[in-house]
């Protein structure tokens, strides 16, 4: 048993080097990502359920104008990205593929709204080097993190889980996704269930 | 004893190679030295089989490939910057394609980095890629290439016995097509 405790511990050192949370930087943010390393995957418990009318909300977008949850009752499904942080890994590489198929959440009738914690100028200058967002980008920044304290996606550190909330025109919640913060969530998962969702 | 003190240390050194990004980062390959070895899925689609010269199913390898130089890009459908560039792409292509000096003799693939299949699928459709794509959802090759940012191009031509030289690598688009595809040909020998 001994002889084998030192390879053992190699391997396993060597298998913990292969398991860092691989990930692409796009150059278009030049070196100004900051990468926190890897985080606990979920810190937060979660207060709303599949089922459940979604908790309306109001926040400011880049725009300048408010966005509200109720503006689409009975108009458009919705879906909810919040991500951790602006300027941050794999927050930077998620919403840019969001953003060339459009045409999918269209023909699914359905809206995104992109949500951080962070402030409007924030966003402005992150999200400005993504190239133009057809969807609205939310911020919760003030009173700190209250809609996703309110879904309970809060973390302990004040930034928000990697979520995704799958609202339909009766503003009932029909998928939720806390992913594990370190990973970009698959596309191909949402787009199945926005097609489950009626138009 | 020894094992009392060789499992903490493990643990406190996986710890640090798990959160250290120092720990985490290798260099891409650069000029002059030997691309790592690594394999692609044959294409399904044929003209992409033809395009490449390859034929059958299962893996190949760039050497496989039937050209002098073989650009590679590493893009992801999440980066902008890869976005911005894929129209740029697609011309130097068809600028290959077009020019008798140059087709058949270059090629291009990319290699969509932690993408999915789906994913590098929507990329080509959205921005009508007309060369072939290649999915690496589990960042296999990007590992392998030095985790570079996005866009990043290598170009590659047969080396010393039967390896692959790296003859360009460079993060960042490509600016001036014409310049790129004059330092190309005068690195691979193409006449």
């Amino acid at each position: 048993m001994k002889r084998y405790t030192l390879p053992m511990m190699v391997c396993m050192l060597l298998f913990s080097f292969s398991t860092t949370s691989a990930q692409t930087h796009s150059e278009a943010y030049k070196n100004n990502i900051y990468n926190p390393g890897i985080l606990k995957p979920v810190d937060s418990k979660l207060k709303v359920r599949i089922g459940q009318k979604a908790p309306d909300f109001s926040l400011p977008s880049l725009t300048g104008k408010k966005v509200s949850l109720h503006q689409f009752l009975g108009k458009k499904n919705v879906v909810l990205s919040f991500v951790p942080a602006a300027w941050t890994p794999v927050c930077s590489d998620q919403w840019p593929g969001y953003n060339i198929v459009k045409d999918i959440f269209e023909r699914q009738n359905t809206i995104l709204l992109g949500i951080t914690v962070d402030n409007i100028p924030t966003l402005f200058a992150w999200t400005n080097q993504m190239g133009h967002l057809w969807f609205p980008v939310l911020s919760d920044f003030w009173p700190h993190g209250k809609v996703a304290s309110r879904y309970g996606i809060l973390r302990s550190d004040g930034v928000a889980e990697r979520a995704l909330f799958l609202i339909d025109k009766k503003g009932i919640i029909r998928y939720i996704d806390v992913h594990d913060i370190n990973k970009r969530p698959s596309l191909e998962v949402l787009v199945h269930e926005l097609q489950q969702l009626p138009k | 004893m020894k094992k009392a003190i060789c499992i903490p240390l493990f643990l406190v050194l996986g710890f640090f190679a798990q959160q250290s990004p120092l720990w985490a980062k290798t260099l891409p390959p650069q000029e002059n030295s030997i691309l790592p070895d690594f394999q692609l899925p044959i294409p399904a689609n044929a003209d992409h089989r033809q395009y490449l010269g390859l034929k059958g199913k299962g893996f190949f390898k760039i050497h496989q490939i039937k050209a002098k130089a073989v650009i590679i890009e590493i893009f992801s459908m999440y980066c902008p910057y890869c976005q911005r560039e894929a129209p740029n792409i697609n011309k130097l292509y068809q600028r290959m394609e077009t020019d008798p000096q140059l087709k058949g003799k270059i090629k291009i693939i990319g290699i969509g980095a932690g993408n999915s299949p789906f994913e590098v699928d929507i990329f080509r459709k959205k921005y009508q890629v007309p060369f072939p794509l290649f999915s690496d959802n589990n960042f296999t090759v990007h590992k392998c290439l030095g985790e570079t940012r996005t866009p990043y191009f290598f170009v590659i031509a047969a080396g010393p016995g039967s390896t692959q030289e790296v003859i360009y690598s460079k993060l960042g688009g490509i600016k001036d097509l014409d310049s790129f595809l004059q330092t190309i040909r005068a690195r691979s020998g193409i006449k």
